[in-house]
């Protein structure tokens, strides 16, 4: 490997213990992948806050013990807890502790504590063509495809390594030739499909791309001019929770596919697979496990977490309220802010809404009542909830969820 | 041959040879030291002190916390010989070592026959540095 005069000095102590240590990581990491040199790197989303055990702990507090200072912009994903509504969690106590340890000793490290999955959305926005150290595996996807900074699918230690060095290794996405579309997915018969049917096709071509595309990005065509970002966020979140996907390009929406062309870089793709609203509804029918009408004991939304626009969208309806069924949203504690600023919050809470935030309601435990199915509009959390919490999952459009939260039951809109 | 210590160390232990690659997170009790991929065809088995045969790595980049907190707790195979290399893999034992300052050391061996031939042996001293590495049957 190629080192700089800089990766010199952090190997040789000049930037302190902590990061001659971290540097080790990464450049062993480098090696294993087979990168010739480190980049500069732009910021860093660690997402090392969810406990795993013991070691998870011991890591990060060596680095504080070593007086570790993060050296590039640095946010934090989902933590166990919600450390502004800790009554919120009702796991284990010592579990709980471990896992706010966690969160406090990433903020020693000068970590921002965003405890959000979406810092892109207000916090920390890169901009096209960044060089990033991305960990979770929305950010990555949205990182990647929707703002075009690159950043590879990084995760545990080596996210706050690179943090704590401000290198990355140089390989994979964050090169140009290996951020080409190989294959096309197309999707037919949508053009001038509403907001609420593209949020619901968003997750379809997500979860497909996932599952048939792996890790050979896709290009998908034919997505309708009223797919939002909070459209592509869902995208890519059901991508990558079906599949190993770092990026995808949708084709005339996001900004390294302003045409088929200019996606794959000129070369011949195959179209792997057309879409039509027969397969898309089949996609998306099998991602509940319970049929319409059954009864529902809470509806959760928020996962990545809840932006702005999306709460903008959502307000209207609360005039559904009173609900028969809790209504969780996830969002970032910036947004949160926000919200209780203007006012939306106490709307919000007052219609029977409770707002989470710092984590999300599939890896934790937080819903009270999981006897029957909850609801979602996230692909993501239909995806995963069932494995991590146990329980019945329905999917729909945000429409759906508020109209079905106010049943009680599983509704249509 | 273009064999590569990953990560450095000692060890020794019966050969385990995996069928097909497991992901550490999801696929392995870091409390027992056993294959928990009920898809995995051998799924029960227990790694703990093994020479562990693997062709690559697989899944989530949790694995890396996984396989750090199965070396810690001492249920972790005793050494990892992959035939590429795989980052997750490094980078939980590289971490472990940090740490606990115990070593699992992982070696890819970069070319299949020799890595079959290995993995057809019972027992296997393994002793990966940066200048040297020596693979063979204890003495």
């Amino acid at each position: 490997m190629e080192l700089s005069t800089t990766d010199h000095e952090i190997l040789d102590g000049d930037h302190g213990p902590a990061a001659a240590d971290a540097m080790q990581l990464v450049l062993r990491f480098a090696e294993a992948v087979g990168a010739p040199r480190l980049l500069a790197c732009a910021s860093a989303h660690v997402d090392g806050c969810l406990y795993h055990g013991q070691a998870s702990l011991d890591f990060v507090e060596r680095f504080v013990a070593l007086k570790g200072r993060v050296k590039v912009p640095t946010t934090l994903n989902v933590g166990s807890v919600d450390l502004i509504h800790p009554e919120l969690f009702i796991g284990d106590a010592e579990l709980g502790a471990a896992g706010r340890r966690l969160m406090e000793a990433h903020v020693d490290l000068g970590c921002t504590p965003s405890f959000t999955c979406a810092p892109y959305q207000t916090l920390l926005r890169p901009r096209f063509g960044d060089q990033l150290a991305w960990a979770e595996s929305n950010a990555i996807v949205f990182a990647n495809s929707v703002i075009g900074a690159r950043t590879n699918r990084y995760g545990d230690f080596i996210d706050l390594a690179c943090a704590l060095t401000g290198r990355v290794p140089d390989y994979g996405l964050h090169r140009r030739e290996n951020r080409r579309a190989r294959v096309v997915v197309d999707i037919d018969g949508f053009e001038h499909a509403g907001p609420d049917q593209a949020g619901g096709l968003a997750v379809a071509a997500g979860l497909f791309v996932g599952k048939h595309c792996g890790d050979a990005i896709a290009a998908i065509t034919g997505l309708p001019r009223s797919t939002s970002e909070d459209d592509l966020k869902a995208l890519g979140a059901a991508a990558a929770s079906a599949g190993s996907v770092a990026m995808f390009h949708a084709v005339g929406l996001t900004p390294e596919a302003p045409d088929l062309k200019t996606a794959t870089g000129g070369q011949e793709v195959p179209v792997v697979a057309r879409l039509g609203p027969g397969e898309v509804l089949k996609i998306l029918k099998n991602l509940s496990t319970v049929q319409d009408a059954a009864a529902l004991t809470a509806v959760a939304l928020g996962t990545p977490h809840f932006s702005l626009s999306e709460f903008d969208r959502l307000m209207p309806m609360l005039d559904l309220a009173p609900f028969a069924v809790p209504v969780y949203i996830n969002t970032g504690r910036h947004e949160y802010e926000q919200l209780s600023r203007d006012g939306q919050a106490q709307r919000l809470e007052a219609a029977g809404v409770t707002l989470v935030v710092d984590t999300c309601t599939y890896v934790t435990a937080i819903i009270r009542d999981l006897s029957g199915a909850v609801m979602t509009n996230s692909g993501k959390w239909a995806y995963y909830a069932p494995g991590n919490l146990g329980v019945d999952v329905a999917f729909g459009t945000l429409a759906d969820t508020l109209l079905s939260a106010k049943a009680g039951r599983v509704v249509r809109a | 041959m273009s064999a590569r210590s990953l990560v450095s160390g000692n060890a020794a232990g019966p050969v385990l040879a995996l069928d097909e690659p497991l992901s550490f997170w999801g696929g392995f009790d870091s409390s027992s030291g056993k294959v928990i991929d009920r898809f995995h065809t051998q799924h029960g088995a227990c790694l703990s002190g093994t020479v562990l045969f693997m062709e690559r790595g697989r899944g989530s980049s949790s694995g890396a916390s996984v396989l750090a907190e199965a070396i810690r707790l001492g249920t972790a195979p005793a050494s990892i010989i992959l035939l590429d290399e795989d980052a997750i893999i490094t980078t939980g034992a590289l971490v472990a070592q940090m740490l606990y300052g115990i070593d699992c050391p992982v070696v890819a061996i970069k070319d299949r026959a020799a890595w079959e031939r290995l993995s057809a042996l019972p027992r296997l001293a393994v002793e990966a540095g940066a200048e040297r590495l020596v693979i063979t049957p204890p003495e």
